[in-house]
């Protein structure tokens, strides 16, 4: 077996802001195209940004998921789906609807609240102080299968079942839903 | 300048908030109901961003194998696909009746 | 100056991957040369494929532009390259663009964890199997992009038709890689992800996961096989891009270098499922019966293979020189001839040096494995008809995923029949 290496991180300010950079244009390009197909593709850009933060974050498993999930899977259904139904007249329709003055009021109120939120702190008091992190990735996957599965440790057995149960109602009523004559 | 060049929880909060807020502003001014929906997906990556880089603040507590945030993080996953399928099944539903993907014109039920 | 130099060699000694022993240098170097490597593999399979489907059906191939037609690929490639860029009127530009280099970078990227050896790899991720996966899948992504950017019939209903089945055989290919994982939980180190993991596991019990509980393995390994093969739109499941079908699918529209992208994506990802497949199931870069056949003497045999392998294809070079014709206008071809021949024998004298012989072993026996599953990848086109789109689908949800589940519990099952066997006789005698 491989030993367990420890990798500290590398050029980490570099690839957090380029990464961040990459996922906030997505996210402007995802919400300001009018044809829908940019935007899958946009949205596709941010998703494989974030498993890239997911990697800088030691979470190898969890960035895994996503490109397999998110990039792979669910944005597949969503290209599918824009190709499908896409007709002609939405490139000359306006993009946004009539509420867009209203919507952008309130984004505005929930980002100064969440700014307050992240600027107060006790006097001179650290938000979130660091602890003693590990730079050890070569566990990550056996540790959630840890605490999945295994009996002593695993806690979250219930909600892995509920969730293929979840899964399970998912499939059927989307392919109920789809159908042309039930 | 050298608190932005330490790369700590914050600024992984940060970053999760300004995702967050570009799906708000998705979901409430667009018309196509596809980018309503990834929109949703915005938002949703947003908050898997905040529970992975809190999961990354308290393994620096509880050690290294306190892993709830990522799996928390993998059931917000499964829970968006899911989601997305649904979404999307009505989707078609309601485009074989209507002919249109414009949120605005869901307005059978208005007197 | 120095410490440049000291960073270099320090990463020589080590016993670890590029990227786990967190040198730039180096893993940007195994970069490069998986990059050549991947693109020589690429034009070689192009001339194999069309000199082994010429011979399978009894006829030469290519046999004018080189000797033998050895010439071909870098003819075709100075023709593509040439060729006029033709953007179909309508298109979405920037969409069309973009669509060749996704499927060419999912393509590529997945090369980071294949495993040459045990420290022969770019890097040795935890999570190497899903990250192949996933990376791989997004090969769709690009696929369905290029049919709907071409703003036309063909390609639309070939992209969609292709991605269905690519997302199809998906499922099957995980089920099958799932049931691979579950035997290196059976090893003493626990289970693994890591592509070098899963090779040491087979090592550490002494058998190939194709072996492993004697028909289980093989219907695992077949379950994947027969997937790979839809997952690469290959015949037999080469409706979408047959052209006489859909004229040519997704990438009808087409031309010039953007189709060599396709074309080398399309190649490339066959090469790596199959990396999966070889890794997976027959032991990586280990040579054959490391166990029955185990010594210093048969390990010697076994690392003389390398070289002996370059010696016979020089000396088939060398007994086709012979056997040209004797015509001045063929003079150019023979001495080409033998100038290839001579070069293929230059490098099986060279793998015959001890040093030589140590390190390049490992990832002799791995490419060895692979150009065998190239060569079925031909073999299938060459004998099997093409399926139809229904017919496809029906094999790939009501054939391969029931027998993957099945034959996932029935394994498990098997592995742990100690231990159920021990609960099933405390519950009879209560």
């Amino acid at each position: 077996m491989n030993p367990v290496t420890v990798n500290p991180p590398v050029a980490t300010p570099f690839f957090f802001y380029g990464t961040a950079a990459v996922m906030i244009i997505g996210g402007i390009l995802v919400i300001t195209r009018k044809n829908a197909v940019h935007s899958a593709l946009a949205l596709i850009t941010t998703l494989l940004a974030q498993a890239a933060l997911y990697l800088m974050l030691y979470a190898p498993f969890v960035a895994g998921v996503q490109i397999i999930l998110y990039a792979g899977g669910i944005m597949v259904l969503f290209l599918f789906v824009i190709m499908l139904i896409s007709i002609e007249r939405q490139e000359k329709e306006r993009p946004f609807n009539k509420q867009w003055l209203v919507g952008i009021v309130a984004a505005a109120a929930l980002g100064g609240l969440l700014i307050a939120v992240y600027t107060t702190t006790t006097k001179g008091a650290v938000l979130f102080p660091e602890g003693r992190v590990s730079y050890v990735e070569s566990q990550n996957t056996q540790g959630i299968g840890a605490l999945l599965f295994n009996q002593t440790t695993g806690m979250y057995m219930f909600a892995f079942e509920i969730a293929s149960l979840l899964l399970l109602v998912a499939i059927i009523g989307a392919v109920v839903m789809a159908k042309k004559r039930i | 300048m050298d608190a932005m060049l330490h790369i700590s929880t914050l600024h992984y909060l940060v970053l999760g908030a300004a995702l967050f807020l570009l799906g708000v502003i998705g979901v409430l001014t667009r018309r196509n109901v596809v980018i309503v929906l990834m929109s949703i997906e915005l938002i949703l990556n947003a908050v898997n961003l905040n529970l992975v880089a809190f999961s990354r603040y308290w393994q620096g507590i509880h050690g290294p194998s306190a892993l709830h945030g990522q799996v928390f993080a993998i059931f917000v996953i499964t829970d968006a696909a899911a989601e997305a399928a649904v979404g999307l099944g009505i989707l078609i539903a309601f485009f074989r009746n209507k002919e249109t993907v414009n949120v605005d014109e869901v307005n059978l039920l208005k007197w | 100056m120095h410490e440049l130099v000291q960073y270099i060699t320090s990463y020589l000694g080590s016993d670890q991957t590029p990227g786990a022993a967190g040198n730039i240098f180096w893993a940007v170097v195994y970069v490069l040369l998986v990059f050549v490597g991947l693109s020589i593999a690429v034009i070689c399979m192009n001339w194999l494929e069309r000199k082994i489907l010429a011979h399978m059906q009894v006829r030469l191939g290519p046999m004018r532009v080189g000797p033998h037609g050895l010439l071909q690929p870098i003819a075709d490639a100075l023709k593509l390259l040439l060729k006029e860029d033709i953007i179909p009127e309508g298109a979405d530009k920037v969409v069309f663009w973009i669509a060749p280099f996704i499927v060419v970078l999912a393509a590529f990227t997945v090369f980071v964890v294949v495993p040459f050896g045990p420290t022969h790899a770019i890097t040795d991720m935890n999570i190497g199997v899903l990250f192949m996966l996933g990376v791989s899948s997004l090969a769709v992504l690009g696929i369905v992009t290029a049919g709907w950017a071409s703003n036309s019939h063909y390609p639309l209903i070939g992209a969609l038709r292709s991605s269905a089945q690519m997302v199809s055989y998906e499922v099957a290919m995980g089920l099958a890689v799932v049931w691979a994982i579950m035997m290196t939980s059976m090893s003493e180190q626990g289970g693994t992800l890591s592509m070098i993991g899963i090779v040491q596991a087979q090592q550490q019990q002494g058998i190939w996961f194709l072996f492993k509980f004697f028909p289980l393995g093989i219907i695992a390994f077949g379950i994947f096989a027969i997937a790979m093969v839809a997952e690469t739109n290959r015949a037999p499941f080469d409706l979408p891009e047959a052209e006489s079908e859909l004229t040519a699918g997704f990438h009808t529209e087409y031309s010039g270098f953007r189709w060599s992208l396709f074309f080398l994506a399309e190649y490339s990802a066959m090469i790596a499922v199959s990396s999966i497949a070889v890794t997976l199931w027959m032991g990586g870069w280990l040579r054959p019966f490391p166990n029955l056949l185990s010594g210093p003497t048969w390990d010697l045999a076994f690392s003389l293979i390398p070289g002996l392998t370059f010696l016979f294809l020089a000396g088939m070079c060398f007994y086709n020189t012979v056997r040209m014709p004797k015509h001045p206008l063929f003079k150019i071809q023979t001495i080409g001839l033998a100038g290839f021949g001579l070069v293929l024998g230059l490098i099986g004298l060279v793998l015959f040096i001890p040093a030589v012989r140590v390190r390049v072993n490992d990832i002799f026996w791995f490419s060895a494995k692979v150009a065998g599953f190239m060569y079925l990848y031909i073999w299938y086109r060459g004998t099997f008809p093409r399926y139809r789109f229904d017919q496809l689908m029906k094999v790939g949800w009501k054939v391969l995923l029931p027998v993957g589940f099945s034959l996932l519990i029935l394994t498990a099952v098997v592995g742990m029949r100690t231990e159920l066997w021990a609960q099933v006789q405390e519950a009879l005698r209560r």
